[in-house]
């Protein structure tokens, strides 16, 4: 079998990224509220190529009646890759991955809900996501943090989020395409505006604390962007209505 | 059974106490064995306080990633047993041990602690696969650090197995021998994963189950000697920058300390 010569490209050249981006831009971002009929609410959130749909059911009566909490309401999540999202079919169901995210996108989110409101009621969300191009993860939790909003659920704030990474030793914001499988390090965080805090936070590879920091901080950045352009989504569609 | 109201918890936390008595930054005391199960390429129990767990490491023959056809293949599993906790329930993986399981893999993998390239035995073709099998016996807080200290441990410990090629015409045939151990495996860093919890706003390590209920958030970072490797948080809740720096100075800090049981 011959050797697969890669040929190398540079991901980063003049201070530009593949896509034209500069080192702290986002890529192009476009979100709708109330994109579905049948869901209490519903959100479309696209970042450059990454395509998710989120809608909630709820607050409703739990089934399975075990899993009904006596003083608050339960928040179910599902992460979900279509199959024709990625270049090669994604096999459908949930895997690992997607179980990892759904959790770690429900404890991002429930921080903002009053769940305490609604005892004995479960709050159903799911996110597919319909395109794949890094930063998923973010993707669904900007969209379902918009659909919460949608469906009228009581929240503190809106989640924002977004990643960060190190490619080619720059420190980037919203890691895309080649950067995501060719980058060393990619940190997604989901962001708590009006407490300051970092509600999802998770990392590969290696960074030094300086760095952490470093990262941590554009990564804020990143995510406020973001919720401008949440609330705005929310406000363009009461002032059609 | 004993329950312990969170609220006492966050109560003790306010005034700088925990419930056994140590400080913020004290883990429990840890145990670890190794070589314990014979028939596992390499294994490790380890304790810490009232947490138990084994890893056990397994090796096969197998076909690389196409993506990386020089290299070896790391797979982690991790088994709640239902006698470990009584929440605990039998049945396939769920949220949890699919985390636990990813965060120990995460902090091995990008830590870059196995050299993969040296498991690959015919490019493209053959190469070790190496399985980290976790099997929690007894829940008493932090799986996360005890489970991945447990792995870390067992790579350590283990050995490969004895290797036979037989060349029959063009094919190759590969035949493993369990019962003669040989090399050690490539094992270039040793990460060591510290979880830190946030009670009533105060920052501290290694949470026990009872501290576990009373968590505003919990993170858990896989760190080398100067170097963060990976990054979970692992419950509801949120942190300030601020206190993901701190977190990031004392695990490294406390991950010098634990490196040194290692053997």
């Amino acid at each position: 079998m011959g050797k697969v010569i890669k040929m190398e490209q540079k991901l980063i050249v003049d201070g530009k990224r593949l896509d034209g981006r500069a080192l702290d831009q986002l890529r192009p971002i476009e979100a709708r509220a109330g994109v579905l009929k049948n869901a209490n609410g519903s959100a479309y959130f696209r970042i450059g190529k990454t395509i998710a749909v989120a809608g909630i059911f709820g607050p409703r009566e739990v089934h399975p009646k075990h899993m009904e909490e006596a003083e608050t309401a339960i928040l179910r999540c599902k992460y979900n890759m279509a199959s024709f999202s990625t270049t090669e079919r994604n096999r459908p169901g949930p895997s690992r991955r997607s179980k990892e995210i759904s959790k770690v996108m429900r404890e991002a989110l429930m921080p903002v809900l009053f769940l305490e409101n609604f005892p004995k009621s479960a709050i159903d969300l799911h996110v597919e996501i319909l395109q794949a191009d890094a930063s998923t993860r973010c993707a669904a939790i900007n969209a379902a943090s918009i659909a919460l909003a949608d469906a009228g659920i009581p929240m503190r704030d809106l989640i924002a989020s977004c990643s960060v990474g190190i490619v080619e030793g720059h420190i980037v914001l919203d890691v895309a395409g080649k950067e995501d499988t060719e980058g060393d390090v990619d940190l997604p965080i989901a962001y708590y505006p009006k407490r300051d805090l970092i509600t999802l936070l998770q990392m590969d590879g290696m960074v030094t604390k300086e760095q952490l920091k470093q990262l941590l901080e554009l990564a804020k950045k990143g995510a406020m962007k973001i919720y401008e352009i949440q609330r705005q989504a929310l406000k363009s569609k009461y002032m059609e209505e | 059974m004993i329950s312990i109201d969170p609220d006492v918890i966050k109560e003790l936390a306010d005034k700088g106490l925990r419930i056994d008595r140590r400080a913020f930054d004290e883990y429990r005391p840890i145990k670890i064995e190794t070589g314990i199960i014979e028939k596992a390429e390499g294994s490790a129990k380890v304790e810490l306080g009232g947490t138990k767990v084994i890893a056990g490491v397994k090796m096969e023959v197998g076909e690389p990633f196409p993506d990386s056809p020089d290299e070896g293949v790391l797979i982690t599993n991790a088994e709640f047993l239902a006698f470990a906790h009584q929440e605990f329930e039998e049945g396939p993986p769920n949220e949890d041990s699919i985390e636990l399981a990813r965060v120990v893999d995460r902090a091995i993998r990008e830590s870059k602690a196995i050299n993969f390239k040296k498991l690959c035995i015919e490019e493209g073709k053959k190469v070790w696969i190496i399985f980290i099998d976790i099997d929690i016996l007894d829940h008493d807080g932090n799986l996360i650090d005890a489970a991945s200290l447990a792995a870390i441990a067992a790579l350590l410990n283990a050995k490969f197995p004895k290797l036979e090629i037989v060349e029959e015409g063009d094919e190759k045939k590969y035949t493993i021998d369990y019962e003669q151990k040989t090399d050690p495996l490539p094992i270039e860093q040793r990460p060591i994963t510290i979880t830190a919890a946030k009670i009533n706003g105060k920052i501290l390590l290694d949470p026990n189950i009872a501290e576990e209920s009373a968590v505003e958030g919990e993170i858990s970072m896989g760190v080398t000697d100067n170097m963060i490797a990976s990054i979970q948080k692992s419950s509801p809740g949120g942190f300030s920058i601020e206190e993901i720096n701190h977190i990031a100075e004392i695990s490294l800090k406390k991950a010098a300390e634990i490196r040194g049981l290692l053997k």
